[in-house]
């Protein structure tokens, strides 16, 4: 349960508390979610998509500082093996 | 820019191998963890995380899938409704193949039932916008994730003075399941992974209690693969340390009190009842159903639906495997009389189903 | 109870007052024939379709033939990157040239749903025309039903192909050893997207666009670029998983595959993460799976390069000695697991 995707807020299609609507793209397309539940968010903030609707904002300083934090680290493993592939 | 950048960094395998890494060196015995919901199943079976990690870890499955955990008697609720001529039954396509008493809701399209799949419950509102002449039902499941999406629609059709629209709710909660399960004389689990879907809506604040009576630490977890070892890592922190906290290992998409908008229209719309999971049995608190206010647009108050007694096929463990007390391959039908496109219960249909996704990713490695 | 298959995504301006088919179209007699003469016959002018007889005389060059045929019932009938005319000559020519045959000869049998509106036939033709001059072959022949209101989605096409052996045909499937390289010419799971984004009018923006193509242009690319093909197959129905898995159990080996090697549009990505889709399940109209002998994967993916339809060519991975997991892929974290001989068509999942 949950499958919830972060999408990037496009632009605002409709600030009604109940039909709150606004564009939200994912990797190449967008589409038109229901915002209700994050109306206070705007032009440019990531938000998670559930079944058609915003559950939450996400927290992208937050998230910006686990990846970093993740990348910094060095690996102590053998580099990635890919099946082998010709060149 | 890339979109899906939140989505790729948590796929990072140097990430993840220097977290497995972490997690062995850090555990000093062997320690059982539940991650509560489908879609960590998923993720754990489909990235090889569980397979990666055990036996030192083991991680059971819970009962985490809102599809397999609607009772049988909602399903044939839905398909009573299905097969009458003035109503189309909406639904997420995850409850399609999903076994009723005698037909899921996809056979019964085949037999001439009015079936329809949505991707999201407001799709249904305009379709009854677009069609007054015919009665759209929704059928509401899944967690408090998906509260939020079906209380938005249900306003939205009163708003537009609908009289053709109306919910099928089956909601289930996941905390009282949780509770139960840490409440069985045979609980196995040390700590539980939360789902962290839920918890973006609802909150963590509440297993504060939860945590203290059961002495059971509980870690907020997300769902790609960086984030499922996260919260193993910290489950495995406080067990080695003899810890029983509430901690937050998804802080970038969960806040401790949820988000507050969504809570109140959940709040606004629904209330808490008891209810049957299938398979596991009724579960106190453990539903939502529509308040009496709302009434105008419950399908159990609008269509007369008949109760049949239901009864699930004998050989059916999907009560063992949801609670966690079997691994599905423990079971003795799996892979032999129940598949994915012959299934004898719920987990082996949806795709957060334990039994399918031990059919799908672990099935070579059952002798 | 949804909008007739004709709609959404029509390219043409359809007003109340349009003729529409009836049953006395499909009914042999004079409204029958003029109709047929005028509207549909005019429009594939050919030799061989000329002398308008009950069976059209084709000779062809060579005497090895290859024959296929296929029905097409797509909805809706419109879609952004085609359309069902388009894609019902498209898919019997690649059946054809998957087979490495040259297509020359189409037949076009119409099962027309009472009430679909003339110039929406119309409009379907002229794209199944565009599509068979583009691809070199003829419509030779056909015939048109009409069926009462309902009993049809506004349209089915059934084309029936003929081609020519004029080089050997590729050995096949049967043949591939541990060690070939398995290749796509493009991104995957477009066409399945397209379509069901458009039936469901889930209103994604770019609208996603099928890949309906001929790919005539890749095999004779690989052709000519003498590339030791072992077989090719074009993933229409259970995407590339599904021809994954047929060559599996035809050769008796395995198939291993990349994730990260898997060419995909960011169109098709982001739909697929909204809707919990798995691409390697879902349909593609204009993408072929290769499979080479070991060592020829560089020289097959220059060749398909040079054309357009074979623009994001890719190798995905390689045949392996069998196990008890038929096709496997290396997951983004490195860990193998087994890729599902899908069920039917994927559908949209919350959980």
């Amino acid at each position: 349960m949950c499958l919830a995707v972060p999408g990037k807020l496009v632009r605002w299609l409709d600030r009604d508390p109940t039909f709150a609507a606004a564009e939200i793209e994912f990797a190449g397309v967008r589409r038109r979610c229901q915002m209700a539940c994050v109306p206070d968010a705007v032009e440019g903030d990531y938000v998670i998509v559930h079944a058609g609707i915003a559950i939450t904002r996400l927290d992208t300083a937050e998230a910006e500082r686990v990846i970093a934090e993740l990348a910094r680290v060095e690996s102590n493993t053998s580099p990635v093996d890919k099946r082998h592939l010709e060149p | 820019m890339n979109t899906m950048k939140y989505v790729d960094a948590f796929r990072d395998r140097a990430a993840a191998d220097r977290l497995v890494h972490e997690i062995r060196q850090r555990q000093t015995q062997r320690w059982t963890l539940m991650e509560v919901c489908g879609g960590q199943t998923h993720g754990l079976m489909r990235y090889g995380i569980a397979e990666e990690l055990a036996p030192e870890v083991e991680l059971i499955h819970g009962p985490g899938c809102p599809v397999c955990v609607t009772p049988l008697e909602a399903i044939d609720r839905a398909l009573q409704l299905a097969f009458r001529d003035d109503v189309i039954v909406t639904s997420f396509g995850d409850m399609l193949r999903v076994p009723g008493s005698q037909y899921s809701l996809l056979s019964a399209r085949a037999a001439g039932g009015n079936v329809r799949a949505v991707y999201s419950p407001s799709d249904a509102v305009a379709l009854a916008k677009a069609h007054p002449r015919r009665q759209i039902v929704f059928f509401a499941v899944g967690f408090e994730t998906t509260a939020p999406a079906t209380a938005i629609a249900v306003r939205q059709a009163r708003g537009l003075r609908l009289k053709n629209f109306s919910l099928l709710v089956s909601h289930v909660r996941v905390q009282p399941a949780m509770r139960a399960i840490a409440e069985s004389h045979d609980c196995q689990v040390q700590a539980f992974l939360a789902a962290g879907h839920v918890c973006a809506v609802m909150g963590y604040e509440s297993y504060d209690e939860f945590v203290a009576r059961h002495h059971l630490p509980v870690v907020v977890t997300g769902f790609e693969p960086i984030d499922l070892l996260e919260g193993v890592l910290e489950a495995v922190y406080q067990l080695e340390e003899g810890r029983a906290e509430v901690a937050n290992r998804y802080a970038w998409s969960v806040r401790a009190e949820g988000n507050r908008n969504a809570r109140d229209l959940v709040h606004e719309v629904y209330e808490v009842c008891d209810r049957r999971w299938r398979g596991i049995g009724e579960i106190l608190e453990g539903g939502l159903r529509l308040r009496p206010a709302w009434r105008d647009f419950d399908a159990e108050y609008r269509f007369p639906l008949s109760i049949q007694p239901t009864e699930e096929p004998g050989e059916c463990r999907s009560g063992d495997v949801l609670a966690g007390r079997i691994k599905p391959p423990q079971c003795a039908a799996f892979g032999t009389r129940c598949r994915p496109d012959r299934p004898l219960g719920a987990p082996m249909v949806s795709s957060e189903g334990a039994c399918a996704a031990y059919y799908r990713y672990a099935r070579s490695h059952v002798s | 109870m949804s909008q007739p298959a004709w709609k959404g995504c029509c390219p043409i301006p359809l007003t109340a007052s349009d003729d529409r088919i009836t049953l006395e179209h499909g009914e042999g007699g004079r409204t029958a024939r003029e109709f047929i003469e005028r509207r549909i016959l005019a429009r594939f002018d050919n030799p061989w379709l000329r002398p308008l007889e009950d069976a059209a005389r084709v000779c062809p060059d060579s005497s090895s033939i290859a024959m296929t045929t296929d029905s097409f019932v797509v909805s809706p009938l419109f879609f952004p990157g085609g359309d069902i005319g388009s894609l019902a000559v498209h898919g019997t020519v690649n059946d054809l040239a998957v087979a490495g045959a040259r297509p020359r000869w189409l037949t076009l049998s119409l099962i027309i749903e009472e009430g679909l509106p003339v110039p929406v036939l119309e409009a379907i033709l002229a794209s199944a025309a565009t599509a068979a001059e583009a691809a070199g072959v003829a419509i030779v022949s056909g015939d048109t039903k009409v069926v009462p209101s309902g009993a049809a989605d506004g349209l089915f096409i059934t084309t029936t192909g003929v081609g020519e052996f004029v080089e050997a045909p590729f050995v096949g499937p049967s043949s591939l050893v541990p060690g070939d390289a398995l290749l796509v010419s493009g991104p995957i799971g477009r066409h399945g997207i397209a379509v069901l984004t458009a039936r469901e009018e889930m209103e994604f923006d770019p609208p996603p666009r099928s890949d309906s193509a001929s790919l005539i242009p890749v095999v004779e690319a690989l052709r000519r670029a003498a590339v030791p093909v072992r077989a090719v197959r074009d993933a229409t129905r259970g995407g590339v998983a599904a021809v994954l898995h047929e060559w599996a159990a035809c050769c008796g080996h395995g198939v291993g595959i990349d994730e990260i090697e898997i060419p995909i549009t960011p169109e098709v990505r982001g739909v697929c993460e909204v809707l919990g889709l798995d691409a390697l399940h879902v349909a593609c109209e204009g993408t072929l799976v290769v499979a080479v002998e070991q060592g020829s994967s560089r020289a097959a993916l220059e060749a398909i390069r040079t054309v357009s339809e074979g623009a994001g060519a890719s190798q995905i991975g390689v045949i392996v000695p069998g196990s008890i997991n038929p096709v496997v892929v290396r997951r983004a974290l490195g860990s193998d697991q087994p890729l599902d001989d899908p069920l039917g068509t994927p559908m949209p999942r919350i959980c």
